[in-house]
């Protein structure tokens, strides 16, 4: 059979998603005792290859083979993958906060009696043990709350070991934690694998991969476009960088001559603190300032800060404020609440749509008047006819399909929703329009239409803040980006000088030469 | 089926409890040999169930919101209660003092609860399960354990009825003549708001609904509202609308303005169905909630006077498990329990359903035992019938009367404010094809 060093190996895996190809003959190996990463642009199809991998998505809905130490597996879910010692920690922790270590170890495996009673001391010794090969020296009777954000991504490390692990799959193991935890965590994987334990890393901080890994493999459109072996501390992240977005742009963005004016908004010295993580800052220092009539990219890699930063300048929406100073038309203002924010003439388009853009119980035009409701006040009354008139205005202006206004917005499309709820936040007439993510999960057409409206406001004068993690998006429609590293702002270049390598490499480095 | 959609206001699910209701009349009526829609009966019904009413409405906008609040019997009996002790039979403040009192005691009560809820975030289920027994604890305390007599004032506010007037009338016509006036204005003005409204949209839109079915919605507008005037005015001498019927009727026309019409009202259920998107689009979460309660203590405090007013004295049992009744109303009318979901007049609705049910029974003698076992049988049923009705492909019971196809459900279920996960899943299913 194949060569003894090979612990895993994949063979022309392909998975498609309705309309979608997320897997395209995936072929790789993972070498025994390695590190290997696996890096890859936003939708490069990482998910779907550690959701094969683990058995999320079983035998038989994908195609392909998934062979462990040189025998083919039918993985049926993610109980069977772990039988065999493969073992994914996901980038959101899973850890029930209100449970103790051991509990949270054991959870699902619990060691019990005949009866059905947990042995609680075994358990303990057992994680007692774990504790302590994963470098920690809390009780193990402690609730998982009580720990930080990296203690907690060590217990489930420990709660990984517990399984007998072989194969480590860790999800952007670092995106939650500050500077020092990551430090460890890559520590504590050197150590795992001195001890014969095999790691496959997903990353978007080359920085991270350039320190420790062995191997590296890069997806981009669900293709294996690069993978060979490395040695740690001398990757040629150049090398990465364009593999990863080897891409070429073709004819998706619509075409514009910009007409650029005055400074009317601008950001100086914004500190947010993490509103869960004392101590970790979210943006440090961050400056910017958008013109009149000009669209502004933000690039940066999941867990940037981008998101966290747009919302804290929304009238502190999110995180904890600990400094900075912004200036409407060189005016400086305090936009202490949502309310005062979208007064002085700010919207954001947020990134989550269902949770944070819509209410799936309203009507198209009830939620396009939702964040300006004193354009529809007649006295003290709503005027609902009125509504439905500029409903219907807006509706026109940005193209949303739908039999009525009247009719509610869960029954449209994804795309058809976005332009619901810009049609939200374009009705409060603003003059700064931020917008993350506005083109996430939606379909080329629909995309085409969203840019071009954004063209058109920014046209009409307004200042329009792109918050993207496509890359060829940004340099589609952008005419000047701002690139954002870990909460700083390590880059600013004009759309005709940026490319996505020059991109790529300030939004993976903290230097902030530029 | 278009046409009748047209008359009825696009929307037949909404008219799902109304429907039961007039059958619960019926089959009671039928079953009483005629005692269920008499004057006497209706009139009775209406004021004895005042407090159901009042509560309901605060009820609905809590559990819109998210919350509930328990503690709503407990306040209406405290406040009662307090109106008599000041009172003291007589020897201690005039009348009017007491009804102020009490509906500071509201204010007071409102302003305690909604200030652990909107700022310091207990749970409105923790904070008013609280309230619940500290005042109903008060009230035994405040009576020292007996009951107490009431300003007989309150009795015009609790339990009396529009008069006769001018004389002479009723033994000509047989018929109360202010309550007769009072439908027909209230009809004018309904049927003016159907023609101003027509003409509005035309106005603004562009596009005149057909006249048609205005004429015919006003028409049976009309007839019904006619019809109960007839029989609230054809009762015994002097008795007619009572009194707390009419106030019960402001304030439905209040709330339903508030919760429908104004920035606040649009505010609760924004906050009911998505708190997130509220806060983001500028909603003051806080400010929200701490109206809600605060505005539920207010109509407890109001709801108890009446009460008080009713009976002529308060005893220390008085709201006892009213909140229950209220809440019962609230979601038999409609109402999510996830919130953002429910209506004032469908509220009114499941507060006449259970009202109805224990009135029926009452007059077959059922005993107060069988009613309330009926009563809670009647909760589950209209609840499950409500998820039932909006489950994926499957044709309203309203929907199946009119002989709508399956199809034409799922856009409109979405189209109202209602809820279920089941929608979610019909919709999102053919939604996402479709997509520009």
């Amino acid at each position: 059979m194949a060569d003894g060093s090979v612990i895993l190996e994949m063979r022309s895996i392909t998975k498609d998603f309705p309309g979608v190809r997320a897997l395209d003959d995936v072929s790789m190996k993972v070498h025994r005792e390695t590190i290997h990463a696996i890096c890859g642009e936003n939708g490069a199809g990482k998910s779907t290859l550690m959701n094969v991998l683990s058995g999320v998505i079983p035998k038989g809905a994908f195609e392909g083979q998934i062979l462990v130490e040189g025998e083919e597996m039918a993985f049926s879910g993610l109980k069977s993958s772990e039988a065999i010692g493969i073992v994914i920690i996901h980038q959101e922790l899973a850890l029930i906060p209100e449970l103790s270590i051991t509990e949270n170890i054991f959870l699902g495996n619990e060691l019990s009696s005949r009866l059905g009673i947990i042995e609680r001391f075994e358990q303990e010794k057992t994680a007692k043990d774990l504790l302590a090969r994963v470098g920690l020296t809390q009780n193990p009777r402690t609730q998982v709350k009580h720990l930080g954000v990296g203690q907690q991504q060590m217990v489930e490390i420990a709660k990984a070991l517990s399984k007998d692990v072989k194969v480590l799959i860790l999800d952007e193991p670092t995106s939650g934690l500050n500077e020092e935890d990551a430090a460890n965590l890559l520590e504590l994987l050197r150590t795992l694998k001195a001890r014969g334990v095999t790691c496959i890393m997903i990353s978007h901080k080359l920085n991270e991969i350039a320190e420790i890994a062995d191997w590296v493999t890069v997806l981009r459109d669900g293709k294996a476009v690069a993978d060979y072996p490395v040695e740690a501390g001398k990757v040629d992240e150049d090398r990465i960088i364009q593999s990863m977005v080897g891409r070429t742009l073709d004819n998706r963005y619509p075409t514009r001559t910009p007409k650029i004016g005055e400074k009317v908004f601008e950001v100086r010295d914004w500190r947010v603190e993490d509103p869960n993580v004392p101590g970790r800052l979210l943006a440090k220092d961050a400056s910017f300032f958008l013109r009149a009539g000009e669209i502004v990219g933000f690039a940066g890699v999941m867990g940037a800060g981008r998101t966290e930063l747009a919302r804290s300048i929304f009238g502190r929406n999110f995180g904890v404020y600990k400094g900075g100073e912004i200036f409407i038309k060189g005016e400086p203002v305090s936009l202490r609440s949502v309310k005062a924010a979208i007064s002085h003439g700010l919207s954001y388009l947020p990134e989550d749509r269902k949770l944070l853009g819509l209410n799936l119980l309203d009507s198209v035009a009830t939620t396009i008047t939702s964040a300006n409701l004193k354009a529809i006040q007649n006295g003290p009354l709503l005027d609902v006819v009125t509504e439905l008139k500029v409903a219907e205005e807006y509706r026109a202006m940005v193209g949303i399909k739908t039999p009525s206004v009247q009719y509610g917005v869960r029954t449209l499309s994804g795309g058809n929703q976005q332009k619901v709820v810009i049609a939200k936040w374009v009705f409060p007439e603003p003059d700064v329009l931020i917008l993350d993510e506005p083109t996430r999960g939606i379909d080329v057409g629909a995309k085409y239409e969203i840019y071009k409206l954004m063209q058109r406001f920014a046209n009409e004068g307004k200042a329009v803040m792109l918050i993207s993690c496509e890359l060829p998006e940004l340099l589609g429609v952008c005419d000047r980006i701002y690139t954002l590293c870990e909460g700083r702002v390590t880059g600013c270049l004009d759309a005709a000088e940026a490319t996505q390598e020059k991109l790529m490499r300030l939004m993976t480095t903290l230097s902030t030469t530029n | 089926m278009n046409y009748v959609k047209q008359v009825l206001g696009g929307d037949l699910r909404k008219y799902t409890m109304a429907l039961i209701l007039l059958l619960v009349l019926a089959i009671f009526h039928f079953l009483t040999n005629g005692l269920m829609l008499t004057s006497q009966n209706i009139v009775s019904l209406l004021m004895a169930n005042t407090y159901v009413f009042i509560l309901a409405m605060g009820m609905l906008m809590v559990i819109v919101v998210g919350h509930i609040d328990l503690s709503v019997g407990s306040v209406a009996g405290f406040v009662g209660m307090m109106s008599a002790v000041m009172y003291k039979g007589g020897t201690g403040a005039p009348w009017w003092v007491c009804i102020l009192i009490g509906l500071g005691i509201g204010v007071g009560v409102g302003a305690w609860q909604g200030f652990w809820l909107a700022k310091m975030g207990i749970p409105g289920f923790i904070t008013t399960l609280a309230g619940m027994m500290v005042f109903r604890g008060a009230v035994i305390w405040v009576a020292e354990g007996r009951p107490r007599p009431a300003p007989p004032e309150l009795k015009t506010f609790g339990y009396d009825y529009i008069r006769d007037w001018p004389p002479g009338v009723r033994e000509h016509l047989g018929v109360n003549l202010p309550t007769i006036l009072i439908g027909a204005v209230g009809i004018l003005i309904v049927v003016f708001f159907q023609f101003r409204s027509r003409a509005k949209i035309g106005r603004v839109l562009g596009e005149t609904p057909d006249l048609s079915p205005v004429i015919v919605r006003s028409v049976l507008i009309a007839l019904i509202m006619g019809f109960f005037t007839y029989l609230l005015a054809s009762g015994r001498e002097n008795t007619s609308v009572p009194i707390p019927t009419l106030i019960v009727l402001v304030l439905v026309i209040l709330y339903s303005t508030l919760t429908q019409r104004t920035p606040l009202g649009r505010h609760i259920y924004a906050v009911g169905g998505a708190k997130a998107a509220a806060a983001l689009s500028g909603v003051s979460i806080p400010k929200t909630y701490f109206f809600t309660l605060f505005n539920m203590s207010i109509l407890a405090a109001l709801a108890g006077l009446l009460a008080t007013g009713r009976t002529g004295s308060a005893a220390p049992a008085d709201g006892n498990m009213w909140e229950l009744d209220a809440i019962a109303s609230v979601f038999i009318g409609g109402a999510a329990v996830t919130g953002g979901i429910g209506t004032i007049s469908g509220t009114m609705i499941g507060a006449l359903v259970m009202a109805s049910i224990n009135s029926g029974l009452n007059l077959m003698h059922a005993g107060s035992d069988k009613t309330m076992v009926i009563k809670g049988l009647v909760l589950l049923a209209a609840v499950a019938l409500d998820v039932f009705n909006k489950q994926q492909g499957r044709a309203s019971i309203t929907g199946r009367l009119f002989g709508k196809k399956p199809g034409e459900e799922i856009q409109e279920l979405t189209d109202q404010k209602k809820d279920t996960k089941e929608v979610e899943e019909a919709v999102s299913a053919p939604a996402t094809p479709q997509s520009s």
